[in-house]
């Protein structure tokens, strides 16, 4: 079902982990889903020079996340923004038609990371942690 | 571990099933000597699974291609041969697909009126809730024996029970019981069961839909007079001697091998509870099946696990979405109050016959690795 392409970052994820000192963050997707994505950016002179990711979903997710950090590193913010979902998935050989919801949000979560340094978005991860609270049985 | 979703044919009915490809190969309903010869093979396969089910009289058991089609064919039936008696249909909502979508379909294409029970926690249906439900026009109750996914074992001969005072005409899915757990047709106070050969080490594309004498199912397939013109289409001689042996073995070792499964059953549960932290057991501990074990795991999804394990060797299941290809997860696990987040880390591990205690050391061998590993990359766990 899945390319080897995505079989490796699925199995040797590039950029897993959290930017203490981030510039920018931005989390999309929630539980309910089955997909979240966080992703933390660290800029300097406009070049995005460390992006990381924590993922909760599926391989699919797991991969795209690993290859949106990684087209991510070295480009200025304004080429990062013009990263599609297409572009992370074409990068990967392609999905399944199945998954290709699944990877929408990692070119999503970056654009929200840079959005929220360029001051424009807040990062909500807090609420989505919220919501979990609530839900806690074990 | 995946053999809830299959098993292996056993290499005694694959040897039974042999020689009706090719020198036995006559048409059951022929005249003729090797006609005559695969229709012999087919009573005795016929009179085996009735006696695993302790049917009265093999001539209420109607091979059929599988479970699915047993199923389709039980709520049609009824559904067409008592319309005229009524419209309503009482079932649960953690049915198998085929249960549940033909329930559907007769709702969207046929004005039936379907009845979805709820489930508690354990995935359990009340039999007072069933009784509650029972109106003047119901002509049909269907729940499951055994759910395939959490394992949870019905109230099936207390609810056959209430049908029977009702008059309701009562069927049970019991794809995933039979050959697993005693089954007792009559104990059961059942009209209409159904079960599914590679649930139990027959091949695919084989299963039967026992039909208690006197119940009014009609009849879909039209053609020959076949199965006592039940059931048209010449008959898959093969498969049908390879179910009746199934259910020979399957008779005879059942306390031996249903005691086995359960202590490897049990000794993984445990293990998994002692190794991995935020783990919770889905379906009733005990009243459930001999092979079945499913877990919430928390903070990581569904089919991640699947992919970290299939890595390894280890097949396994799951009811989150990804794995389900909607965008829901299982319908069994949000029946029984799950959230959906807890329910998209669900994985399911489902031991058979041919599973020993290294299988069990193995997967508490990998699992804690595998969750760690994807818990690592959660953005919801906080270690």
């Amino acid at each position: 079902m899945y390319s080897d392409k995505v079989m490796e970052h699925f199995q040797n994820p590039r950029n897993v982990g959290e930017i203490p000192d981030a510039n920018g963050v931005g989390t999309v997707g929630n539980a309910k889903c089955g997909d979240i994505m966080k992703m933390f950016i660290k800029v300097e002179d406009n070049i995005i020079t460390d992006v990381k990711f924590k993922t909760f979903g599926c391989g699919a997710a797991i991969a795209t996340s690993s290859m949106a950090t990684e087209l991510a590193v070295g480009k200025t913010v304004e080429e990062a923004l013009e990263l599609t979902n297409k572009a992370v998935a074409e990068a990967l050989d392609g999905l399944p038609p199945a998954k290709m919801h699944c990877s929408n949000l990692a070119a999503d979560a970056l654009k929200k990371a840079i959005n929220n340094y360029l001051g424009i978005e807040t990062d909500d991860s807090d609420e989505v942690h919220h919501h979990h609270h609530e839900h806690d049985e074990f | 571990m995946d053999n809830g979703a299959t098993t292996p044919t056993a290499p005694e009915v694959l040897e039974v099933m042999k020689p009706y490809f090719t020198d036995v190969f006559g048409n059951a309903s022929s005249f003729h000597s090797f006609g005559r010869e695969a229709r012999n093979a087919i009573t005795e396969a016929r009179d085996s699974v009735a006696k695993l089910i302790g049917a009265d009289d093999s001539r209420e058991i109607v091979f059929t291609s599988g479970g699915t089609e047993a199923d389709n064919y039980a709520i049609k039936g009824v559904a067409e041969a008592l319309e005229k008696k009524g419209k309503h249909i009482i079932t649960s909502s953690i049915e198998h697909h085929a249960v549940l979508h033909t329930c559907q379909y007769l709702e969207k294409k046929k004005g039936f009126e379907v009845t979805y029970l709820p489930v508690d926690e354990d995935g359990m249906v009340n039999p007072a809730d069933v009784k509650d439900a029972i109106k003047e026009d119901t002509i049909l109750i269907t729940i499951m024996m055994a759910n395939n996914e959490v394992g949870t074992i019905q109230p099936i001969a207390e609810i056959g029970e209430i049908a029977k005072e009702a008059g309701v005409t009562f069927h049970t899915d019991a794809v995933q019981a039979v050959g697993s757990i005693p089954v007792d047709v009559n104990q059961l106070n059942v009209d209409l069961l159904s079960l599914s050969g590679h649930k139990f080490n027959a091949p695919k594309g084989i299963g039967a839909l026992y039909i208690r004498k006197g119940t009014k199912v009609a009849k879909y397939l039209h053609g020959g007079a076949q199965e006592r013109n039940r059931r048209a289409t010449t008959e898959n001689v093969p498969g049908i001697v390879g179910l009746g042996k199934a259910c020979e073995i399957a008779l005879n070792a059942m306390d031996e091998k249903s005691a086995k499964l359960i202590a490897l059953r049990d000794r993984l549960i445990s293990g998994i509870e002692e190794q991995v932290d935020y783990v919770k057991l889905n379906g009733h501990r005990t009243e459930r099946l001999p092979g079945n074990v499913n877990f919430s795991i928390r903070y990581i999804e569904g089919e991640s696990i699947l992919m970290k394990l299939d890595l390894e060797g280890i097949a396994a299941s799951s009811g989150s979405a990804c794995t389900s290809g909607s965008l829901d997860p299982s319908h069994v696990l949000l029946a029984m109050g799950l959230t959906h987040e807890v329910a998209h880390g669900s994985l399911r591990l489902t031991l058979g016959n041919y599973n020993t205690e290294e299988d069990v050391d193995r997967i508490l061998d990998v699992l804690p690795k595998v969750v760690t590993d994807l818990r690592a990359m959660s953005p919801i766990y906080n270690g």
